[in-house]
């Protein structure tokens, strides 16, 4: 058993699991988006806030930035573990990424909630 | 034939390098990696290497031949050169001894840690542990490895972190003992294995399955055991 306490769960199969279904969050939202954007060739800015207006639109776009952030964090932190052998830097490199992902997901509320 | 050829003494040398031989081989004979190796010691007998069955089945001279890690002894030379130049160097990612000779010590330690062997905590049977022929089926294309490294060796996460991830080789035989119905040790087992580096750092990358001269599939084993871990977790 290695110990490790900056991962994203305490187990390999949590980050794992993770991992996949934030993929298939982002797989489909990506999908939908671009689906959409295929059949609206007129789009306006009114018809898009309108569409970012609804609730279960920010209820799936606050999953996809919360999935980004998991997928990220698991995907950077494996990259930093497999790559940067000096603990500090690692650390440092790890604790830069968790607040870019952490600026995005409030700064995503911010924006879908128009607060 | 050209024979491009890893030195390295430490005794002597400050840095490895690459020597370049000349080797007559006989004619209309298709010569095995480990014979060349053989004729070179014959004009130089400092050149080191490790072997011992010399047919594939003690795993001692696993090397990297024209960048494929291979058995010397059941490689042929036209197979590996069919260009003319054969390039041997020592297994890649382990400290080197001396020339092709590689110290070993870290991928025994994560074979030791996966334990392997039977644990059983059950009373000894007057005669012995029966298995049925299906649950012995099980164990086929696992308990065939040799331990050459040739795998491990060519697994990238085994080189960046040899010390936590457990790589091909160890579990292989890892699953080799979850999968005998005689082992009563499959959920302590797993507790050892169940972190983000020991089975997880596994990227699917395949080399151990492309490299391995037993034909073995590490990559499924590893797979098995994940499956394991997700479905007691899940």
């Amino acid at each position: 058993m290695v110990t490790s306490v900056t991962n994203l769960g305490r187990t390999g199969a949590f980050d794992w699991l993770m991992q996949r279904v934030s993929a298939v969050v982002l797989g489909v939202y990506t999908l939908f988006l671009a689906g959409y954007l295929l059949a609206s060739p007129d789009l306006d800015y009114a018809q898009w806030a309108g569409l970012f207006d609804q609730m279960w639109m920010r209820i799936f776009s606050l999953l996809a930035l919360i999935s980004l952030g998991l997928h990220a964090w698991v995907g950077l932190w494996t990259i930093t573990t497999d790559y940067i052998k000096p603990t500090a830097l690692r650390f440092l490199i790890q604790a830069v990424c968790g607040l870019i992902m952490f600026v995005y997901l409030v700064w995503g509320v911010e924006i879908l909630w128009g607060l | 034939m050209l024979v491009s050829l890893y030195r390295y003494n430490p005794e002597t040398d400050n840095v490895p390098y690459m020597q370049d031989l000349e080797v007559t081989l006989p004619e209309g004979k298709d010569l095995m990696v480990l014979d060349v190796l053989h004729m070179l010691k014959e004009d130089d007998p400092s050149v080191a290497f490790r072997r011992s069955c010399r047919e594939g089945v003690c795993g001692s001279d696993g090397m990297n031949i024209n960048g494929k890690n291979a058995l010397a002894c059941v490689t042929p030379v036209s197979e590996v050169a069919p260009k003319g130049k054969l390039v041997v160097r020592p297994l890649p990612g382990l400290p080197v001894i001396r020339d092709l000779v590689v110290d070993m010590s870290i991928f025994y330690r994560q074979y030791e840690r996966i334990q392997p062997y039977l644990i059983n905590d059950n009373p000894e049977p007057a005669i012995e542990r029966l298995q049925s022929p299906e649950d012995r089926e099980k164990l086929d294309g696992l308990y065939e490895c040799i331990l050459c490294a040739c795998c491990s060796t060519a697994c990238p996460s085994f080189w960046w972190n040899p010390d936590k991830f457990v790589g091909p080789a160890g579990l292989l035989q890892a699953y080799r003992f979850l999968a005998d119905s005689r082992d009563t040790a499959t959920a302590d087992r797993l507790d050892n294995l169940d972190d983000p580096f020991s089975v997880f750092r596994c990227r699917g990358i395949m080399n151990c399955v492309s490299v391995c001269p037993k034909g073995l599939n590490p990559t499924r084993a590893i797979g098995h055991i994940r499956t394991m871990l997700m479905q007691r977790t899940t």
